[in-house]
């Protein structure tokens, strides 16, 4: 057994010399033993003076690189596993090989750690006799206090500063950098009147409408809160989140502001180039909702037909008729309902001369909501009509039946009540005409009961 | 009204930029502030994140606006004319003395400053670049800074701007010039592009000096990058992606920042109440990083899209694009060419790397394969190794689909 002393736990010059020798003198992995500072000298192993030969044998620059991190881990295995895979044929080569990866594992870890640490660092200032210092409290997982030392040099160069930890401190004062023993959290100042600053900034920033702790665990975890001021707010952060969107919301809903109609003929404007869905490339026009945008109620139809592909209003075809003399019937008058469609261009068959109306399919049907939620987001109509299952389907993002549902109030997920009933054009596709009669007075009292409950 | 101190200025004037989804302070110039003077350093790589907040997203630069006030009424824009918030304004020295007294409690990388536009869009930004001068001049400060430039202001301005930043940045705002005519009455599509036009022939003009005079002035060497607003008009990812695309080919982009559409108090009624479609964000980002780091063209970006031209919110963009194109796969890990290995659901670039190297010495198994990814079962079906080959992709069969992303976990229950 050889017996390789170094000075430190991160010594990695001594490890380089106790390497070389060992390579030199055929010395392989196993038969090593390292002992870092004034550990007690193992039992077995005479502490063989290395060979102390300038030869040198070269090794790749990025197995250097790699292991002046690994070396910096925690891992007692990590002087022999280095030193193994040094005398491996191939050495890096190969990074599926395990070794090579438990290697790079140790490494990985390290260099979070360093990054962490340059991160998660947080200075305190506290004035002395000869003017400010900073001075932070830190607690690494690794050895990486010495290694990171150039970082905060490089930056903080002007200033005076100090980075205590368990294992080591270190001070700069402006010129040189001086090392000294471990220390104690309760050695590092308490306080900045810098931090509730920094605290505000911190509570400030954050966007309550955009919840996701998990992602900030992830790369913030809790062992490092303890040492950083802001993270004493993040509990009472994530408790106010949804009272603060909710209230961001409720403010946005009841200030809805003077520019309703501006808004909604900026809307009907930029709808007009819609090209969501490929029904655009067929039919003539958008065609967008109309009526008063202080409209109590709204109505949805499937989607325009040929006349109002052509007028590029809604509702003024053969189905068009129909819902108006309804509507009269039930004592509702046209000029206050807002009536738009599902979907805003007509899709249809070319049959000869004729074009034939063609269902949406799902696919356009949720394209196009995004012009209906704007649309009922201006209006916040207090009872949306869905008139058929077209209607339904947009309005509530699924399937809904309507023979079950149709009669009663369901309630809207974005606010405001829902009433199902059938489409207009299903009263003219009816052939007997007695159920023709019976399904209309039907749709009549569909509509008198969500006009008047 | 009452004097507001430096506080409660902060307060309103974070709150106010938490919209702005820039905050990388990656990719400038290597300085340091060894030589004694002055303060801070920046690395050529990657920036430092110094906290997260519960959102979620990085905090590394002190991201503010100098003030919320603004002449504009953007619609999308919580500090619009016609807002009701409360205002507030800092003087240049107190953003700098914020900057300083920050940096050296190592809380941050640098500023990030943007701001409403008060008085003209020259007086505007002649603040803005005086914060970053004073930084720079009077304090040396090295640290990273990002200012956002005014639409329409004096171009010798902006060229004053690129000389103290390290970033600039314009925001296009909306990914439609329909959406941004709708929702920016006084902004132009054509004069922000105008902007973006002329910051990226200065960043080229000037790396192009600095080859030949090494004394040559540095302009924003951390390039230009621009932020579009998604979800609040109706354009779809598609439309997006090749918006994004276009940009980053004509103005030379360093990134273009998506930005969900988020509920702001005192919202203008033109816009929608949901909560922001942070998934829908998500997967515009990751298409984002086909096009930049997998090789990907514009196109096929989109044709991962569905027929209604928006990315499926269940899987990622470049699984959804081998599940369209299942025909290009399976690759084999032992002499498939590296672009299409790129292409390999759950293979990144340094997997990928990695593969080609190990491979020059000896065949790879699907355990070794295992060994350099996350997710075997992901890359599983798309690959041959030397002692596997999978079976035909069958419609989801083999395929270990997620599952829909259970609700997030509350912290403090
Ligand atoms: S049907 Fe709707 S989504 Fe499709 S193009 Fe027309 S307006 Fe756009």
């Amino acid at each position: 057994m050889r017996v390789i002393a170094l000075d430190a736990e991160d010594d990695f010059d001594g490890w380089r010399e106790g390497v070389r020798a060992a390579v030199q003198d055929h010395v392989a992995p196993e038969r090593i033993v390292w002992r870092v500072g004034d550990q007690p000298g193992e039992l077995f192993g005479s502490e063989a003076p290395a060979t102390a030969s300038a030869a040198n044998f070269t090794v790749p620059r990025a197995f250097v690189d790699l292991a002046r991190k690994a070396i910096l881990h925690t891992d007692r295995e990590r002087f022999a596993l280095l030193h193994t895979l040094l005398v491996r044929p191939g050495l890096l080569d190969d990074a599926a090989d395990p070794l090579v990866r438990r290697v790079e594992g140790l490494a990985r870890e390290v260099r979070r750690d360093i990054h962490k640490m340059r991160a998660f660092v947080r200075f305190r200032e506290v004035v002395e006799p000869d003017g400010a210092r900073f001075v932070a409290w830190f607690e690494p997982d690794f050895h990486i206090v010495r290694a990171n030392a150039g970082f905060f040099m490089d930056r903080f160069a002007a200033m005076r500063w100090s980075i205590l930890t368990p294992e080591v401190s270190i001070h700069w004062d402006g010129a040189t950098l001086a090392e000294g023993p471990g220390a104690t959290k309760a050695e590092a100042p308490d306080g900045d009147p810098v931090e509730a600053m920094w605290q505000s900034y911190y509570a400030a920033i954050f966007n309550p409408a955009r919840l996701k702790v998990g992602m900030m665990l992830k790369e913030m975890p809790r062992k490092y809160w303890k040492n950083m001021p802001e993270t004493a707010l993040v509990p009472q952060l994530i408790a106010g989140a949804q009272a603060r969107e909710a209230g961001m919301v409720e403010t946005a809903r009841t200030k809805a502001g003077g520019n309703i109609e501006a808004a909604w003929a900026a809307l009907r404007e930029e709808s007009m180039s819609c090209t969501r869905c490929p029904l655009h490339e067929h039919a003539t026009q958008t065609v967008f909702g109309e009526g008063p945008v202080d409209a109590a109620m709204m109505f949805v139809g499937e989607q325009p037909g040929d006349q109002e592909d052509l007028a590029g209003r809604p509702f003024v075809g053969p189905a068009g008729q129909v819902f108006d003399r309804a509507l009269t019937e039930a004592g509702i008058d046209r000029g206050t309902i807002y009536v738009t469609n599902a979907v805003k261009h007509f899709k249809f068959e070319q049959r000869g001369k004729r074009r034939i109306h063609a269902k949406p399919d799902a696919g356009e049907i949720t394209a196009c909501r995004w012009w209906i939620e704007q649309e009922r987001a201006l209006l916040r109509p207090k009872r949306t009509v869905a008139l058929g299952a077209t209607a339904a389907r947009s309005l509530f993002g699924k399937a809904v039946t309507i023979s079950r549902e149709r009669g009663r109030a369901l309630e809207l997920p974005g606010g405001g009540e829902a009433w199902i009933t059938v489409h207009p054009s299903y009263l003219l596709r009816l052939p007997d005409p007695v159920a023709r009669t019976e399904e209309y007075a039907r749709f009549v009292a569909d509509l008198k009961s969500a006009a008047h409950t | 009204m009452a004097q507001l101190d430096t506080r409660a200025k902060l307060e309103i004037l974070a709150d106010a930029a938490k919209y702005d989804a820039s905050c990388a302070s990656s990719g400038s110039v290597k300085r340091t502030s060894r030589d004694g003077k002055g303060i801070g350093s920046t690395d050529s790589g990657m920036g430092i994140c110094h906290a997260y907040a519960p959102d979620g997203r990085c905090i590394s630069l002190l991201k503010i606006l100098l003030t919320n006030s603004c002449i504009f009424d953007c619609h999308y824009c919580i500090n619009r004319k016609s807002s009701n918030v409360r205002r507030a304004r800092f003087t240049t020295d107190e953003v700098v003395r914020l900057t300083l007294s920050f940096y050296r409690r190592n809380y941050i990388e640098g500023l990030f400053l943007s701001s409403g536009i008060i008085g003209s869009s020259n007086y505007t930004m002649e603040q803005i670049v005086e914060v970053a001068r004073s930084l720079r001049e009077d304090h040396e400060f090295r640290g990273y800074i990002h200012l956002k430039t005014i639409p329409d202001a004096d171009p010798e301005l902006i060229h004053q701007a690129g000389l103290h930043a390290d970033r600039i940045s314009i925001n296009v705002e909306l990914p439609t010039a329909s959406g941004l005519k709708r929702l920016a009455p006084e902004k132009s599509q054509d004069r922000i592009e105008d902007a973006m036009a002329g910051m990226s022939d200065a960043i080229l003009d000037t790396a192009d000096a600095k080859k030949h005079y090494r004394s040559a002035p540095r302009f924003a060497p951390a390039g230009q990058s621009t932020q579009m607003i998604v979800g609040a008009d109706a354009a779809t990812d598609r439309d997006i992606v090749s918006r994004a695309a276009g940009l980053y080919g004509s103005f030379n982009l360093k990134r273009v920042y998506y930005s969900a559409f988020s509920p702001i108090p005192d919202a203008s009624a033109v816009l929608p109440l949901q909560r922001p479609p942070l998934m829908r964000e998500h997967r515009l980002y990751q298409s984002d990083w086909l096009m930049r780091f997998y090789g990907f063209k514009p196109g096929e970006v989109a044709d991962a899209a569905d027929d209604n031209g928006m990315m499926r919110l269940d899987i990622d963009p470049k699984l959804a694009w081998a599940l369209k194109f299942r025909g290009a796969f399976p690759v084999d890990v032992n002499t498939g060419p590296r672009e299409m290995l790129l292409r390999v659901p759950g293979l990144g670039t340094r997997a990928v790397d990695k593969i080609v190297a190990a491979r020059r010495g000896r065949r790879l198994t699907l355990a070794d394969i295992g060994r350099l990814t996350v997710s075997l079962a992901k890359v599983r079906p798309f690959l041959i190794a030397s002692d596997w080959r999978p079976v035909a992709l069958a419609d989801k069969a083999d395929l270990q689909l997620p599952k829909p992303a259970a609700k997030q976990m509350e912290l403090f229950g």
